[in-house]
């Protein structure tokens, strides 16, 4: 435990100290922005037909908070690569990894503190986010548990595909491979959904099964399903799994 | 402290350790010394559990390199080839990082840190970036993280490669120095002879994955400089050194083996002058040219190669063996 905390610490640090903490969370405090701009004035113009029509006020989840979240599921997809691919590739071009490997730490916590930090930073990144829907509950009164649980689907979201870039950083010692083969990944399991849409056979289930952002929509939508959950802490399991065995194989070849 | 046992490890096809055996005594610092591409890096690494071998295997201060890996690295301090450093990190920050990994307890980490700072010479940069070091002071960082939990045994792969002749006498003593004040046992790796000679009590020589010699360092300078090859160089004082009687008289002097022309322009002519074992012939030779009335411009020893000393090690060893059996 005590390993954990020192590596997780140092990577943290690592990550701060460098220009990639900042520019992603500026990247992402532009783009969503922006769509949180373009989704209130949505809201507004339609909820101004709507009084004028002497309909129903218009539900700020629904209309605001919904599209919101599943367009942060996407762009995580494009910053996650940029947060995974040096925690590896680095310490293998840099030689550090001899320093940590003959250090008398064990392989898992070695992996759980890089992936923990790349959640930490993930999460700090969503975090930026909450500044803008504080805004709502500034204007309106929309219910904050499905906004919870939004949350909670990033961040398992999140965890997966941190958890297969983690892996992916193993593989290589040169970033550029690393931020490309994990964003390769994250586009084939966001789009699996799409190929497979009009297709009912059985492989078309399994690979829809696969989608990370399917398992995500229940989530934007307030809704806890076990089986989401499920999906995604199996996917994390499974992407450390992956990683601790390339670490090994690391130890037979290099 | 250190036994190997029949280690071999392999790359593919390639064997970059083959079947090598040695031990080390609690205390001692042995060279180990080898070309590139012998093998050195390749050992160190399976002694400090970073590769596992392919065969054979190691204990390290009682433990099993492959059963035990973590008693061995809690007692192992290494010092990579090129020194394991985060760039973004103060020194001390890193040092304390280390520490903290390698298991020093919280309370004691800045005591250690301050000594290993002292030792090392790097009190003075301890609040920089490692990033903004020089060589020199990036190596003795790498130094000072490889004692900060004071292990039981030093393993230091190339300490002095890539420095400059001040940076290399001072890791040179640096070393020394932490041998008398930890009671480490070191192994350090190098492929310059006379850096073993300095610095080392016993040596290891391997060469392409194979072990050539264990000895202490006494006894293989004494093997060494058995026979010598010195560099000479003279100088007719009247118009063209007549070559062959030149040659001739040196090959006369008791005690050479051979002598072979070098290099001849005009009047001065090199010689290389190899003589016989445990004799020493310098003084012999610069009489003998004096008296033949030329100049003597230069009179060296020339400097063994580490392939002279694998060709010399294995020939003798050859010969005892050939004389081993004759009897
Ligand atoms: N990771 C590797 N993969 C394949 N071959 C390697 C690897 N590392 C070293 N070798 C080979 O093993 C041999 C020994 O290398 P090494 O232990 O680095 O020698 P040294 O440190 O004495 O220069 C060399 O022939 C080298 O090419
Ligand atoms: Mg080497």
């Amino acid at each position: 435990m005590k390993n954990i905390w020192v590596l997780y610490r140092k990577e943290l640090k690592s990550y701060f100290s460098s220009w990639i903490a900042y520019l992603l969370m500026a990247f992402f405090a532009v783009v969503f922005g922006y769509f949180f701009y373009a989704a209130t004035a949505i809201f507004v113009s339609r909820g101004m037909q709507a009084m004028m029509m002497g309909g129903m006020p218009m539900d700020m989840n629904e209309w605001i908070v919904r599209p919101l979240l599943m367009n942060v599921s996407v762009i995580g997809l494009f910053i996650i690569p940029m947060i995974t691919m040096r925690l590896f590739a680095e310490e293998k071009r840099t030689g550090t990894i001899e320093l940590l490997m003959t250090s008398p730490v064990r392989d898992y916590e070695l992996i759980m503190a890089k992936w923990l930090s790349a959640v930490t930073l993930y999460a700090a990144i969503l975090a930026i986010s909450a500044v803008n829907l504080t805004y709502l509950f500034v204007y309106g009164e929309p219910d904050w548990k499905p906004i919870l649980v939004g949350y909670l689907g990033l961040l398992l979201q999140g965890g997966c595909l941190l958890a297969i870039g983690t892996f992916v950083s193993t593989l290589t010692r040169n970033q550029i491979i690393a931020v490309g083969g994990t964003f390769a990944i994250c586009m084939v399991l966001w789009v699996i959904d799409w190929v497979t849409a009009y297709d009912s056979s059985t492989w078309a289930e399994v690979l829809r099964y696969l989608s990370v952002v399917t398992h995500f929509e229940p989530f934007a939508k307030g809704v806890l399903d076990t089986k989401d959950v499920v999906f995604y802490v199996s996917m994390i399991f499974f992407g450390l799994f992956l990683t601790a065995r390339s670490m090994e194989s690391l130890r037979w070849r290099a | 402290m250190i036994k190997v046992d029949r280690l071999t490890k392999r790359y593919g096809r390639t064997v970059a350790v083959d079947e090598i055996s040695f031990t080390v005594e609690k205390g001692q610092i042995v060279g180990f010394l080898g070309p590139n591409g012998a093998g050195k890096t390749t050992t160190m690494r399976v002694l400090t559990c970073f590769l596992p071998p392919t065969s054979g295997g190691a204990t390290m201060a009682g433990f099993d390199v492959l059963k035990q890996p973590l008693e061995v690295k809690k007692r192992i301090g290494y010092l990579p080839e090129i020194p394991p450093l985060y760039p973004e990190m103060e020194v001390a920050e890193y040092l304390s990082f280390v520490g903290r990994l390698k298991g020093v307890s919280k309370s004691n980490l800045a005591r250690r840190v301050d000594e290993v700072c002292g030792l090392c010479a790097i009190g003075d940069v301890r609040f920089k970036l490692i990033g903004r070091l020089s060589k020199g002071y990036r190596q003795r960082v790498g130094l000072a993280q490889a004692i900060i939990h004071n292990p039981d045994i030093l393993i230091l792969d190339e300490p002095t490669a890539g420095l400059d002749p001040k940076q290399i006498i001072e890791t040179r003593e640096l070393i020394k120095e932490l041998a008398k004040v930890g009671e480490h046992t070191i192994i350090l790796s190098t492929h310059i002879l006379p850096e073993v000679e300095q610095t080392c009590e016993k040596v290891i020589i391997i060469n392409k994955g194979k072990l050539v010699a264990t000895d202490s360092v006494e006894n293989l300078t004494h093997r060494l400089r058995g026979a010598e090859s010195i560099s000479v160089e003279i100088e007719s004082r009247n118009g063209e050194l007549d070559l062959s009687e030149a040659q001739r008289r040196l090959e006369q002097i008791p005690g050479v083996s051979r002598v072979i022309l070098k290099d001849n322009k005009g009047p001065r002519a090199a010689f290389e002058v190899e003589s016989l074992e445990k004799h020493v012939v310098r003084g012999d030779v610069a009489r003998a040219v004096v008296e033949a009335g030329w100049n003597l411009n230069e009179l060296r020893p020339v400097a063994m190669s580490l392939e002279d000393v694998f060709l010399q090690l294995t020939a003798s060893d050859a010969e005892t063996a050939a004389a081993g059996g004759a009897q």
